[in-house]
């Protein structure tokens, strides 16, 4: 047997046209319609073989999602074959997905035949010798880039598990991301894949299905937190001819990539838990609405399905249940406001992705106007463990109205910035000082932008703040998709305002006016703040700088009440949170015209310090404007009305004589 | 060259629309009119309603694009690392705006939201290849690797320098 697809002897018979409804237990627990003890010997070898636990030659696992490949893991995959050949070893190279730890791509896992797994971090194509040397060679440890290993182990290497990263997470969604190979089918099934799925075939009926999922709170992991058993309940009494379910996975926040790492590392997952959801909801075909701008996600996805409809999981008659359900992939084409479910439904019916008014819900009149449930990657994530395990043990997890974990997208200025998920209820500085490790090169922490373009800047004195879905609306910012950016002293909370505004309002859509006209004048007001007037001299515009800021809080509350979609109403959060917390920085650029974090560029000057200028000239001739004037050999000058204050200088310069302020 | 892709959709069926022009995109790098009106006739919808869609979402564009793409992502994260300073790097080099093509159609410059790397930002994609943690100093030996050969950089090749 080399697949659970191949028969263990003539008796088994199960293929995608005459579907045996044991498929999936006889994965994991040997031949149940025959007892024959050289079959469930073939059963347990090859479920050891793909849990990696039996193997006769070294297993070299490679991270290879979108953060492992941008660190360069082909060009280390590469350097290992040739090694490999090179050295006449005979191994098995498996492609994993993203384990999280991002910022230590590429991470490279060693697996010797009876030993325990060992990480390995940061590897390069010239390390990779090395490493072959002492990890597979010599059988050892390859010290110097060690991270951790997988189980108890005679080396005494620190487990992974204890490590600052790991030890606060709680892993239900990222369970299987970076361990198993997310293209095999097999491999997903010997790790008790599908057993959710098999277990409410055989045993649920779809309303129960329902209640379980209510029983467990989990709630929609996409942003607004609606209860994903109600949304469930209300599609599952619709009477319709087709119903259909539409997983969104059009992860446009900028600074988020859960989705992205969840289909990319464990694409089954999420099917899974879409075949659960279609069972649930009477639905007979899905959608995965996927970025463009994920390629390798898309093709894991496409090969993910193929491999289910080859094994007879997706289709007519699922394992003989009369169940009928399968999913095709719509390609999202860039534009943010399509993670609205109205607006994705208009995308997939091939109009422009405009939200549409609710009521009628997408429960009630959804795609082609059939009732239609939407939810995102990571709730489907959830669902094939809360089924699995019960709804008990998922609400024993996280706090009162929030239950479960969340994945969080760590990035900015931390130390390890990566993908993280922890039970609700973690504080936000255990995520942002103990997991992250803080802020590098001794800066000191200024803000945490929690929840995308809808969310705040939550600053140090609420990070005692749990994560959930009440205690981050309340103090201004919310859960938004999982965007978890860390900000320093270096960043400006202005700066960061205009970014978001100038963010929102190109992606609105332009279907309602308080959004498309109400963020184009917050976005006046907010780049009137920075803006330098010195070579004005119509004192109006001065004027209107303090003007703006009154209207400012009004105008956020209007389109926050009378926008048609989310993401109108959530617009002004990014200013409002701003306003609240970081007041006395718009203040310090209103009345003292600076930016103390030397970001806002109209505000700074730029000069030369004449004692330490060598009149080299290499910043005259770097100056794309040519504000800089002085002869060789003597110190230079730089024109301030002819700056404009790009930066240029300061990189070229040598002598480090130039100065901002 | 285009009317191929017609025979794996259904005629009349509007949500094949996107894919559509997805896939003819795929072919031209762009969306000539020609191809826009063949569609509004396969689909049965007006041409105003089709150059609606195309217009609507970032990824389909009217012109064609250069050889080399270059993606600066301007996420959160990477806003917060300056790709500003990135982005004006490279429109300082190439001599474009952003959205512009250069003269001798050697490089088009694009801006992205988020193309979800946010752990190595900032970050600009070169056609298939990667660019993380890289500084605006960086930017001048990067596009001269692509501006003097054809021959096709590997992923992360510049990178691993810009790590050190």
């Amino acid at each position: 047997m080399k697949s659970f697809l191949d028969h263990c002897c003539e008796e088994c018979w199960h293929s995608a046209k005459s579907p045996c409804d044991q498929f999936i237990k006889c994965c994991t627990d040997g031949p149940l319609c025959h007892h024959n003890e050289e079959c469930k010997k073939k059963y347990q070898r090859l479920g050891n073989q793909l849990r990696y636990s039996d193997h006769e030659i070294p297993i070299i696992f490679i991270g290879m999602g979108t953060c492992g490949l941008a660190s360069g893991a082909l060009k280390v995959e590469e350097a290992i074959k040739a090694e490999l050949l090179k050295q006449n070893i005979s191994a098995k190279i498996e492609a994993t997905g993203c384990i999280g730890f991002c910022a230590k791509e590429v991470i490279v896992d060693i697996k010797l035949p009876g030993q325990t797994r060992i990480s390995y971090c940061e590897i390069t194509p010239k390390l990779v010798p090395k490493l072959i040397q002492k990890a597979i060679v010599e059988k050892g440890i390859f010290t110097e880039k060690v991270l951790g290993a997988h189980e108890e182990n005679k080396f005494g290497v620190p487990l992974l598990k204890d490590d600052p990263f790991f030890k606060h997470q709680l892993k239900i969604v990222l369970e299987h991301c970076g361990i198993i190979n997310p293209t095999s089918i097999d491999t997903y099934l010997a790790h008790g894949g599908f057993r959710a799925f098999d277990k409410i075939l055989s045993m649920m009926t779809p309303i129960e299905v329902v209640k379980e999922i209510s029983a467990s709170g989990l709630r929609g992991r996409g942003g607004a937190g609606f209860p994903t058993g109600k949304k469930w309940e209300l599609a599952n009494k619709q009477k319709a001819d087709h119903k259909y379910l539409i997983c969104n996975a059009d992860e446009g926040d900028p600074g988020a990539f859960m989705d992205r790492s969840v289909l990319e590392s464990d694409p089954f997952r999420v099917v899974e838990g879409m075949m659960i959801g279609g069972y649930a909801i009477g639905a007979t075909s899905g959608y995965i609405y996927c970025r463009a701008e994920y390629p390798l996600a898309i093709e894991r996805l496409q090969n993910t399905i193929e491999l289910c409809r080859k094994y007879g999981l997706l289709g007519e008659n699922i394992l003989n249940s009369n169940f009928t359900f399968d999913l095709k992939i719509k390609k999202g084409a860039g534009a943010f406001v399509c993670g609205e479910e109205t607006a994705l439904i208009g995308s997939i019916e091939g109009k422009r992705g405009m939200p549409r008014p609710r009521p009628p819900f997408p429960t009630d009149a959804g795609l082609f106007g059939k009732p239609t449930v939407i939810n995102n990657v990571e709730t489907f994530s959830n669902i094939a463990a809360i089924i699995k395990k019960g709804s008990h043990w998922f609400s024993a997890i996280g706090t009162e109205k929030s239950k479960g974990t969340k994945v969080f997208a760590l990035s900015g200025k931390i130390l390890h910035s990566g993908l993280v998920e922890v039970p609700m209820g973690t504080k936000l500085s255990e995520v942002v000082f103990e997991i992250a490790g803080g802020i590098p090169n001794n800066k000191k922490f200024k803000a945490v932008q929690i929840g995308g373009p809808s969310g705040g800047c939550l600053p140090e004195r609420v990070m005692q703040t749990q994560v959930d879905y009440e205690s981050l609306k309340e103090v201004g910012a919310m859960m938004g998709s999982g965007g978890f950016v860390v900000m320093d002293e270096d960043t400006c909370m202005v700066d960061v305002a205009k970014y978001f505004l100038t963010f929102i309002q190109s992606e609105s859509c332009g279907k309602c006016v308080p959004c498309r006209e109400g963020t184009k004048r917050m976005l006046e007001i907010i780049e009137r703040i920075p803006k330098s007037y010195k070579s004005t001299k119509n004192k109006t515009d001065q004027l209107q700088r303090f003007k703006g800021i009154i209207h400012l809080k009004r105008l956020s509350s209007v389109i926050k009440d009378t926008s048609l979609c989310g993401l109108g109403q959530s617009a002004p959060n990014p200013v409002l949170s701003g306003l609240q917390y970081f007041r006395e920085e718009y203040e310090e650029h209103l009345y003292d015209r600076k930016c103390t974090a030397g970001v806002c560029k109209d505000l700074l000057t730029y000069s030369i310090d004449n004692t330490l200028c060598e009149g080299c000239g290499v910043c005259l001739r770097k100056c794309g404007v040519e504000a800089i004037i002085g002869e060789k050999g003597h110190a230079h000058y730089i024109l301030d009305e002819k700056c404009i204050r790009c930066g240029m200088c300061i990189e070229a310069c040598r002598f480090d004589a130039i100065m901002v302020n | 060259m285009h009317t191929e892709i017609f025979n794996h959709y259904e005629a009349k069926d509007r949500s094949a629309l996107i894919p559509l022009l997805q896939d003819i995109q795929g072919i031209y790098n762009y969306l000539p009119e020609s191809a826009l009106k063949d569609i509004s006739e396969f689909v049965d919808i007006p041409l105003s309603r089709v150059y609606g869609v195309a217009t609507f979402y970032n990824q389909f564009r009217l012109k064609p694009l250069g050889e080399n793409v270059i993606k600066v992502c301007r996420g959160t994260a990477c806003h917060v690392k300056s790709s500003a300073n990135i982005l004006f790097a490279i429109e300082h080099e190439l001599n474009v705006k952003a959205g512009e093509t250069t003269r001798d159609k050697k490089f088009t410059l694009e801006i992205v939201n988020c193309i979800g790397a946010c752990s190595i930002a900032p970050v600009i994609t070169i056609n298939e290849d990667y660019y993380g943690r890289i500084a605006a100093k960086d930017i001048p030996k990067i596009i001269k690797n692509y501006s003097k050969k054809n021959i096709k950089q590997e992923t992360g090749a510049v990178m691993e320098e810009s790590v050190k």
